[in-house]
């Protein structure tokens, strides 16, 4: 079990601040079993069928590109965050097709951070965030707002 | 551009209704999230939320689930009364999602999808770009989460209009 005060807190949250993602391989028989059970379209089951959508080839569900985004931030820097939970997310951008074989990496990266007046233990820190496949093309932008822990929060902070 | 009322702006369809249980939360959270507040119910009643909860994005994929087993169903519809059905596409994007509540296991989610409007895509002859926005509810009624969706979508008639 790590200290809390080990973890990382809003006052390491500089802007600017950046944590890389992955590398994640897609895996086509978890592209296959995401689809099928939150996503059953032919362009995310079937090979044949992909290959004639305008993806191109059998393509990863969007919604399984964000849960692959979730996990490669949890694995960088989220289950060593004194993390408070997420409000929701500004955007997602799915700008190019996942497809099976790809392996996706990409970066966490501090854009802005403010206290909240309302909880003078927590913190804001919007992140933006950037999935790039093999090849370095982007695939995925999103940004999003998370709440994080004060260390010291009487200490003084610009 | 279509008169079909699955289209028109307001439209709201409920897509039905999803029971959060403790294993799938787990299963999802160890997979995708794994979050202590996701995956150990012991150590989630020390969290800031109390009790074990779903992902936020369990709970997003479960809008989509319900969404793809309505579309099928209003593909059936269609067809069976003798109308042109839409072509779905990809989707360029999600925008203000919020997480409102948690959804704690052993609660039952429903689930809607409300019609914002359709516009051309400047860029891809033939199809359009369907915006709706998607909500759910918890069993108070009180929204667990909700987000602005894009589609592409090409609507019957688009040859004969061209």
């Amino acid at each position: 079990m790590t200290a809390d005060a080990d973890l990382i807190h809003f006052e390491d949250l500089e802007p600017g601040t950046t944590f890389s993602l992955g590398p994640m391989p897609v895996d086509k028989a978890e592209v296959i079993a995401f689809a099928s059970q939150y996503d059953a379209q032919p362009m995310h089951l079937d090979e044949d069928a992909a290959r004639h959508s305008l993806l191109g080839g059998l393509a990863a569900s969007g919604w399984h590109t964000c849960a692959m985004l979730m996990r490669m931030m949890a694995d960088a820097y989220i289950l060593r965050m004194a993390g408070e939970g997420a409000p929701g997310v500004d955007f997602v951008k799915w700008r190019r097709p996942v497809l099976a074989g790809d392996v996706l990496s990409g970066s966490s990266r501090v854009l802005t951070r403010r206290r909240l007046r309302s909880r003078p233990e927590i913190g804001i820190v919007n992140m933006r965030h950037q999935l790039v496949n093999q090849r370095g093309e982007v695939v995925l932008e999103s940004e999003n707002p998370v709440m994080v822990r004060i260390r010291a929060p009487d200490g003084d902070l610009a | 551009m279509t008169d079909d009322p699955a289209f028109a702006a307001g439209n709201r369809t409920v897509l039905g209704s999803h029971h959060f249980t403790e294993d799938a939360i787990i299963t999802f959270a160890r997979k995708f999230d794994p979050q202590r507040f996701h995956t150990d119910p012991v150590a989630a009643r020390d969290s800031m939320f109390g009790a074990l909860c779903a992902s936020g994005w369990h709970t997003a994929a479960v809008w989509m689930q319900l969404n793809i087993a309505e579309i099928g169903r209003y593909h059936a519809a269609t067809l069976e009364a003798g109308r042109p059905v839409p072509e779905f596409g990809p989707s360029p994007g999600i925008r203000d999602l919020r997480w409102l509540k948690p959804v704690y296991a052993g609660s039952t989610i429903t689930y809607a999808r409300v019609v914002r409007g359709v516009r051309n895509y400047v860029s891809r002859p033939h199809w359009s770009i369907l915006d709706s926005t998607a909500e759910a509810f918890n069993e108070a009624n009180e929204k667990v989460i909700s987000f602005n969706s894009a589609v592409l979508v090409k609507l019957p008639g688009w040859d004969s209009e061209a």
